[in-house]
Parts: structure tokens; C-alpha cells; sequence
């Protein structure tokens, strides 16, 4: 696939989150690459684990969290192994987050220039006030903000949303970090509001390199700015694809329901084809595939309940967690 | 075409305090006007804030009307009270947004259903009961599941329970706010594909008001898009939505993310802000976004005209051409 090294490689990433009822698992054998400056979607539903496995990466759990890795791979080190020290000067530097509230990123009582200086200058020991703002400026205004000088010294509630999520992007790109997790970034947004800030990011990617691991429910954000899709469902990934594959000829069944799912997939009036039932709980999870209670594929059979299937490749070097993933070819049409 | 509900230039005014005491007046609904005809499906779109909501509650007199008025089968029902309220909202019942506010969580879903029916005094033990089942059935509900509590289901699930109870009273219009978007996308469909047999079967009415494009175009008939309390642009959803005629619609429908990586859409990136309800531009409210805007925009306010063949109807000075190439390209419409 990729010929560079991948800046982010995840093999078989498997959680554990302890409940009253004892631990639950949570993220199963997630594995997925990213490559530099590439802008990979992850798809799923609530619950899918999606978010999860985002904050696995950068190792932001509730205690007593348990993760078992062969490896988290990034830019050269394997996360699953460094001491949360040595995480530390990868979190916020190496790696830039975004979450979906940029308020729960933005500490209401401090200067919005303020919160981004700081966030440089931990991660710049030697650095000074003017040179940390002439960097705070630099990002707020490749992400859009106008009269970003002056706008730097605003608190947060004088700014609106769409600008408070540029503020939080340019805070996650201030150390020039090669990858940035953006957790729903538009999903409070308005429409029109949530263009503005995805091209933002795009515009990032673009002149920074950066990598954008842009998680979301929303496959028309998909559709528009990722060149890869990882499809997650109950804890896994059940298919990676490049964005037109996913779209035109998805090798799962979930994958190709979900997409088949959308309004704008139908002429107007047509019955949706919904997917039936809703996705298992974490803590009850059927044997076989997750998915298989729900599956309508002809495909069909026993062993989709006695067996859970693994992300491999199908004959044509296509990755999918279906036993008939050689079969969708057809049926996808 | 007759009219089920008019709308005429209805206002919403709420007036809010500061922490320093001065007065504000937000304008959340401006000049309001709408029709729905009988069997109609009306979608209500446009970004938060633009009074959608509002306009929805205050149809089903749940917000009181600072202004306009509003009849219903030619009656005025503007400022209803007492009996004449409950009588119109009979017919006219409400679909909430988050289906986990809007049921008791201490009720069964049995009685969350038999509320309405109670409360009209057509509650009648037996016949009662068979009418929850049936209701729960034509949900898509088992209905052994009325002695369950919300909290036992999922998003999709209760979004059911709220629609089931929204039918108790055989309503002729739903007035729905963002049905779907709190449930996930592959539940979306399953109750979208419910509104649509429902309204079919029951011949319902609907109002229904979202922000998804998609979901509108696919549901419902005529649209209308609101910005900052006004109705910009009305028309046939798809005509509206493939071929704009508002600047801001144009610029909505753009800023939706397209249904596949082929699909090309002209990208038409707004600046700025929506303003303060409390503080709206002069003469057109768009024009502080707006790439067309010049004096004419400043002073005068532009009414809701006729466009095209007059099933079409845009409040704009200066109106995109109908004629120019299509927003949308390579959406499946044989």
C-alpha cells in the first residue's frame, strides 16, 4: 500500500475498561496504518470504538484501563511500551488533538493567544513570550482566523464555535506535530460553519504535512476530505479502504449498508435500506461476527455465528473482516 | 391546493435580561409566513439559530406568538387557550428532537403512550389497552414491550415510542424537530422509512424541521429555508435544494458534505458568522455573509418573491439565475 513508513502503525491494539461488572472489552485487534501528510476517516457508530481507539493511541484512559498492543507504532517509537514520561512530550507535541466541544479544550478564564502560547512553550523549554505568540499568530492564521493578532487576546466566550474549534486545531498544530487526532472536530457545528473548519484542517495537512486521523459518524465528511477509510464496528475494524473503494465497492456488509443507508444514496421517497436491529453491546457480544445478527449479506451462513472473522485480505489485496470477503465483489455492485 | 395550516408573518420575540439588567429583545421568529397543504410534506431547514425550532413550537402553540397569525383549516388558531388549545393539538401533535428528554423515565412505555389518550378523556380500560399495542405496532414495536421503561431501549427505539404517542389521538399533522439526528446512521434509515409508510398509511401531515439536506430532499415535499428568523427561499425540496435561487441556500447546500467522492459540488465557503437574534442587520439579514451583497442590501429588506414558473419563491435582491449549472451533479435522479 503505502511505500513510505507509515507515521502511525497500530497492530492488534485490544483495551480492556473496568466496569462494575468487571472488565469489558473494548477495542479488539485494531490494526490500521497511517501514512505522512495522509488524511485517513474512521468510521463507526456510537460505541464502535472509535474514540476509544484515539485516546488509546495517545494513552488518555480512565484508570485501570488495560492495553494489550503488539504495537502502537509512531514516527519511531512503539507507544504501547513508552513510560507515560517520555508519552508525555509526544501528547500535545509529536501527536495534536482535537475533540468535538472546543470548550472542554479551552480554559474559559485565560486569553485564547494565551492557552496556544503555553501550549508551545512547555514543549519550547528556551523560548520566549514574543517568539511563542509570533508562532500562536502564525497558526491561528493558517487555520482562518482573521485579525488573529488582536483576536489572540480575546477569551474564549468571544469567540463563536466554528473559530473556538480553529483556536483548539491551532493549539493541536502549534509544535508542528506529525499527526493530529480529530475526535468529531465539526460534529457541534453548523453546516456551513463545519466547511470552513475542515478546510482548515485540509489546509494544514497541506502546507504543514501533517497526518489527520479524522474520526467521524458522518460519511459525507468522509467522502469529502479522507483518502482512506477505516469502517470500526463493536470494538473492531471491519474494513480499510480508500475513500472511492469504500463508496463504489465496499468488501463488508456493515460498510456497504452503512453507505447504502444515506439519504443521498436513494431517489426521493424510496424506502431507505435500513440496517436492521442496532449494534450489540460491548458486554454481550455474539460469538461469531458482530455484525452477523444484523447481516443481511446472501452470503450468509454458520459459521458467521460460530466464527469471529479477522481483518485479512481477499484475493485482490482488499481488507476486510468478513468470511466472505471475496464474495461481496458481486453483490456490491 | 388548500391550505391544512397558514402561517402569516409570525413572530416569536423573547425578551432577555443581562446580568446588568439591560433589556434584549431576540427576534427568534421575524415574519414567518408558510402554507401546508393537507397530505403535504414541509421541511424546515437552516443552521441553529435560524428559529426552525422555534417556529415548529410555536405552530403547536408550545412558544405563545409575539406576532402574525396562524389558522388551521381556516380557523384562527393564533392564540389558543383552554379547550380550544387541546382540541387543535388533537390534530396537531409534536415530535421532539432527543427522545431520552422527552419521555418519563419513570413511566412505562405503555403509559407514556396511553398519556395522550388519558389526558383526552379516551381512555377506556380494554379498548385502551388493544389501542397502545396497536399503536406500538404500527411503530415496529413488539407490543409485549409496553411494560418496559425508556431507559431499556436504544435511540431508535424510543424515537418510536415518541412517535407512537404523537399518534395516540390519530393527529392529521406531526410537526417533527430533527427527528433523526440524534440517532446513529444506520437507525436514521430505519425510522425514516417509518415517517414515510406512516404518512402514507395514516395520509398524515408533516412538518418537518432538520438541518440534514439529505434527509429533507428524501422526505419531504416543499421546503423552506430559514435564516435568522425569516424565510429566505420556498419551493419543491428538490428544485430548492439542486438548484438554489437564495445566495444562502446556495451556500448551504454547498457546505453539505456530498453523498460520494465523485460527486462535485461548486464550493461556495461563507464568511463569517451568523449575527445575534438580538442584533440583525439591516435590510437583508444574509448580506453580512453574503458575496452578492451591495447598498440596495443595506437599506432595503428584499420580500419573498415569485421565481421561475411561481411554485418558487426567494427573498433576494440579487437572485442567483435559475439557469445556471446545477449545484449537485451526479446525484441519482433518472
Amino acid at each position: 500500500m503505502t511505500v513510505t513508513e507509515p507515521v502511525l502503525s497500530l497492530q492488534s491494539v485490544n483495551l480492556e475498561l473496568k466496569t462494575p461488572d468487571g472488565y469489558v472489552r473494548i477495542l479488539r485487534d485494531v490494526t490500521f496504518d497511517v501514512a505522512p501528510g495522509e488524511i485517513v476517516g474512521v468510521v463507526g457508530e456510537s460505541g464502535s470504538g472509535k474514540s476509544m481507539t484515539a485516546l488509546t493511541v495517545m494513552r488518555l484512559l480512565p484508570p485501570k484501563a488495560r492495553v494489550q498492543a503488539a504495537r502502537i507504532g509512531f514516527d519511531g517509537d512503539d507507544l504501547a511500551t513508552t513510560s507515560p514520561r517520555a508519552l508525555r512530550r509526544v501528547r500535545g507535541k509529536r501527536i495534536g488533538m482535537v475533540f468535538q466541544d472546543p470548550m472542554t479544550s479551552l480554559d474559559p478564564v485565560i486569553q485564547v493567544g494565551r492557552q496556544i502560547d503555553e501550549a508551545y512553550r512547555i514543549h519550547h523549554p528556551g523560548v520566549g513570550r514574543a517568539e511563542a505568540r509570533a508562532q500562536t499568530v502564525r497558526m491561528l492564521e493558517l487555520v482562518g482566523v482573521p485579525d488573529a493578532a488582536n483576536r489572540a487576546r480575546q477569551y474564549p466566550h468571544q469567540w463563536s464555535g466554528g473559530m473556538r474549534q480553529r483556536a483548539v486545531i491551532a493549539m493541536a498544530l502549534v509544535n508542528d506535530p506529525k499527526l493530529i487526532l480529530a475526535d468529531e472536530p465539526t460534529t457541534a457545528l453548523d453546516a456551513t460553519i463545519q466547511a470552513q473548519v475542515l478546510d482548515a484542517l485540509a489546509r494544514a495537512r497541506d502546507e504543514l504535512g501533517v497526518a489527520v486521523v479524522l474520526i467521524t459518524h458522518d460519511l459525507g465528511v468522509i467522502a469529502q476530505f479522507a483518502s482512506r477509510v477505516i469502517v470500526m464496528y463493536a470494538g473492531g475494524v471491519v474494513e480499510v479502504a480508500t475513500t472511492r473503494e469504500l463508496f463504489e465497492d465496499s468488501r463488508h456488509p456493515y460498510s456497504a449498508a452503512l453507505i447504502q443507508s444515506r439519504p443521498g444514496a436513494h431517489r426521493r421517497g424510496e424506502p431507505l435500506v435500513a440496517i436492521p436491529g442496532r449494534p450489540p453491546l460491548m458486554t454481550d457480544l455474539p460469538e461469531g461476527c458482530p455484525f452477523a445478527p444484523r447481516c443481511a449479506s446472501p452470503y450468509k451462513s454458520a459459521v458467521c455465528v460460530t466464527d469471529r472473522p479477522e481483518l485479512e485480505r481477499s484475493v485482490d489485496g482488499r481488507l476486510s473482516a468478513c468470511h466472505f470477503r471475496d464474495h461481496h465483489q458481486e453483490v456490491v455492485a | 391546493m388548500s391550505a391544512l395550516l397558514t402561517v402569516d408573518d409570525l413572530e416569536v420575540h423573547f425578551t432577555a435580561r443581562s446580568f446588568t439588567g439591560r433589556k434584549r429583545v431576540i427576534r427568534a421568529v421575524d415574519g414567518v409566513s408558510l402554507e401546508v397543504a393537507e397530505h403535504e410534506a414541509l421541511g424546515i431547514i437552516g443552521e441553529s439559530g435560524c428559529g426552525k425550532t422555534t417556529t415548529g413550537r410555536a405552530i403547536v402553540q408550545l412558544e405563545p406568538a409575539t406576532g402574525g397569525s396562524m389558522h388551521y383549516r381556516g380557523k384562527d388558531v393564533t392564540h389558543l387557550t383552554g379547550s380550544a388549545r387541546r382540541a387543535f393539538n388533537a390534530h396537531v401533535q409534536f415530535v421532539f428532537q432527543d427522545p431520552m428528554s422527552s419521555l418519563n423515565p419513570r413511566m412505562t412505555v405503555a403509559d407514556i403512550v396511553a398519556e395522550p389518550l388519558r389526558a383526552y378523556g379516551r381512555w377506556n380500560g380494554r379498548a385502551g389497552r388493544d389501542r397502545v399495542s396497536e399503536l406500538l405496532d404500527l411503530v415496529g414495536l413488539p407490543p409485549e414491550f409496553g411494560s418496559r421503561y425508556p431507559h431499556q431501549f436504544s435511540g431508535g427505539q424510543r424515537q418510536r415510542i415518541g412517535i407512537a404517542r404523537a399518534l395516540a389521538l390519530e393527529p392529521e399533522m406531526l410537526v417533527l424537530d430533527e427527528p433523526v439526528s440524534a440517532l446513529d446512521v444506520s437507525v436514521q434509515a430505519q425510522v425514516l422509512n417509518l415517517l414515510m409508510s406512516l404518512r402514507e398509511a395514516q395520509g398524515l401531515t408533516y412538518v418537518m424541521i432538520s438541518h440534514d439536506l439529505d434527509v429533507i430532499r428524501h422526505v419531504t415535499d416543499r421546503v423552506a429555508v430559514m435564516y435568522l428568523g425569516v424565510v429566505v427561499e420556498t419551493g419543491p425540496a428538490d428544485e430548492v435544494l439542486d438548484d438554489p435561487v437564495h445566495p444562502y441556500t446556495a451556500a448551504l447546500v454547498s457546505a453539505t458534505p456530498p453523498s460520494s467522492p465523485d460527486e462535485k459540488r461548486a464550493r461556495i465557503r461563507l464568511q463569517g458568522e451568523l449575527p445575534s437574534a438580538s442584533n440583525i442587520p439591516s435590510g437583508c439579514r444574509f448580506r453580512t455573509r453574503c458575496w452578492r451583497a451591495d447598498e440596495i442590501c443595506a437599506t432595503v429588506v428584499p420580500p419573498l418573491s415569485p421565481k421561475g414558473d411561481g411554485n418558487r419563491a426567494a427573498a433576494c435582491h440579487h437572485p442567483l439565475d435559475l439557469a445556471a449549472p446545477r449545484l449537485r451533479e451526479g446525484i441519482a435522479t433518472p
